[in-house]
């Protein structure tokens, strides 16, 4: 409890809390903290899902259609539409916090945050793009 | 007086209460009146045994932070009104022990402060006789920020992370090694790197960002941290690959 | 300061690495594969041209890197919400381990199947 000790050594009558362990179900923003913090699962299982497409692809035409077949039920689309909602959190969570760290400049301008995150956006878009057609057109 | 509203105030007199306890009053609700004026009236009008710090009053010393309906606040930068109708509960900061009634210590913030070197840093002083060291208006923008707190500590109540972890060096003591290291005087980055660059320094934080939401003059730690992280890296990654590099 | 010194300059690099590819790439893969081709809003290609794009050795490549720092990318980041959500400080050095040593066994069978 007393975790502050070699601070407030000789002094034992001060007052101190221990924070509870879910001290974070009690502010909205912590809960999205927490949250942010949780959507890591989710691009972990993403790319996981991602090995295992590899792995059909690779050993025969009929794994990979019964992988894409097994996709098809609703407990796996469910569980994808989960993912993808926590993906895209950690996508614009991410957009959105990049340009703290990074600082660019241009000779002695220093680009705004908005402009980098800007970029991030648009780049994304982008690629998704490429992504989609890419898909569509075979 | 038409109206008041009621505070209640966390009270802990360690010679009678082994546990804060909350205690009630009515003030004046005015609409100039801050909330530390709502404290002050307490203390000079019904009941003089409470304890509470504060000195400017025009948010400036950095003195008057307390939790106000469980978020960190400067007293006197908050008016009663806009928590109307009530009640406002007024606790002492949290993450830190609490001496008496609102009033905590902040050693452990101290004893950090003075480890993470914050003055500038020169390798060698030169003579006075060869004048000020300049500096460019950019040159002073690149840490003007960092240079704005107050020590108020409203960033540590903040932090969970310093709740958790109370040996992480905050939100505030590494935004003020940064804005030495950004000053084009100081020569102390190495220095400070090297005590950071722990476990218990920049490396625990997990940008919860909370210390840039409630700063009162918005130095914004959390991305003064990240940027110290991105240079921490960097020099980590320098040491490995480039090691005959000093 | 009796602090050691740190190996999460590393980490966090795999960590920003990580997240920024993921948070580029994922959203558009998770979507076409998991979500609109299921869901037949898009009609999925054909095996074999699947097969001539993400078998194409840039687009291996891009996978494995996808793939590997995703990991370590969720690895630092859960770690650090066991600590946090948790109070799990005082098991550090197991959760490091699993964390990453799951991140790193991850990257090995990935790079097997790959290749
Ligand atoms: S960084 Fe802001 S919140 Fe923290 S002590 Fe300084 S002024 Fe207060
Ligand atoms: S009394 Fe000085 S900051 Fe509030």
């Amino acid at each position: 409890m007393n975790r502050n000790a070699h601070h407030t050594l000789h002094h034992p009558k001060w007052y101190r809390v221990q924070k509870p362990i879910f001290w974070w179900v009690k502010r909205f923003a912590d809960i999205r903290f927490i949250f942010r913090e949780l959507t890591s699962l989710a691009v972990a299982y993403s790319v996981i899902l991602l090995v295992v497409i590899y792995r059909a692809l690779l050993t025969s035409e009929a794994a990979y259609t019964s992988l894409t077949t097994t996709l098809r039920e609703p407990f796996w689309v469910t569980i994808n539409v989960i993912a993808l909602g926590a993906v895209l959190y950690h996508t614009f969570t991410w957009f959105n916090l990049a340009p703290r760290a990074i600082v660019m400049r241009l000779g002695k301008w220093r680009i705004p945050d908005l402009m980098i995150a800007g970029g991030n956006y648009a780049a994304w878009i982008v690629i998704s793009g490429v992504i989609y057609l890419a898909y569509v057109s075979g | 007086m038409a109206s008041t509203i009621t505070i209640e105030v966390s009270r802990y007199r360690p010679e009678e209460e082994s546990e804060p306890v909350f205690q009630s009053y009515e003030v004046p609700l005015r609409s100039d009146w801050v909330i530390l004026d709502g404290l002050n009236y307490i203390k000079n009008e019904l009941d003089g045994s409470l304890s509470f710090r504060w000195s400017c009053r025009m948010g400036v010393c950095g003195s008057c932070g307390m939790m106000i309906n469980g978020e960190p606040v400067l007293t006197c930068a908050a008016f009663l009104e806009s928590y109307a109708p009530g009640p406002i509960r007024i606790e002492p900061l949290q993450h830190f022990p609490v001496v008496r009634d609102l009033v905590t210590d902040m050693e452990d913030f101290m004893g950090k402060l003075t480890t993470v070197k914050p003055w500038v840093v020169r390798e060698e002083e030169k003579p006075v006789e060869e004048g000020e060291y300049k500096q460019t208006p950019e040159q002073l923008a690149d840490f003007k920020r960092y240079s704005m707190c107050i020590n108020c500590m409203l960033c540590y109540s903040a932090c969970p992370v310093y709740g958790l972890e109370p040996e992480f060096t905050g939100p505030a003591a590494i935004a003020l090694a940064q804005r030495y290291n950004l000053d084009s005087r100081d020569e102390g980055n190495d220095d400070r790197m090297e005590i950071l660059s722990h476990d218990e320094g920049i490396w625990s934080c997990t940008l919860v960002g909370e210390c840039s939401e409630v700063c009162p003059k918005d130095v914004d730690p959390a991305g003064a941290i990240q940027r110290y992280k991105l240079a921490g890296a960097t020099s980590w990654w320098k040491s490995i690959l480039l090691p005959w590099q000093k | 300061m009796s602090a050691k010194k740190s190996n999460d300059p590393f980490f966090w690099t795999l960590f920003g690495a990580g997240g920024a590819l993921s948070a580029m790439l994922i959203p558009a893969f998770l979507f076409l594969f998991g979500i609109a081709t299921p869901l037949g809003w898009v009609e999925g290609p054909a095996y074999e041209s699947v097969k001539m794009v993400l078998l194409h050795p840039l687009a291996r490549i891009v996978a494995f890197f996808l793939v590997s720092l995703s990991l370590f990318h969720g690895a630092h980041r859960f770690r650090f919400t066991l600590y946090d959500g948790l109070q799990l400080k005082h098991l550090f050095q197991l959760i490091a381990v699993i964390c990453y040593g799951g991140a790193l066994a991850g990257s090995i069978v990935t790079g097997y199947i790959l290749w």
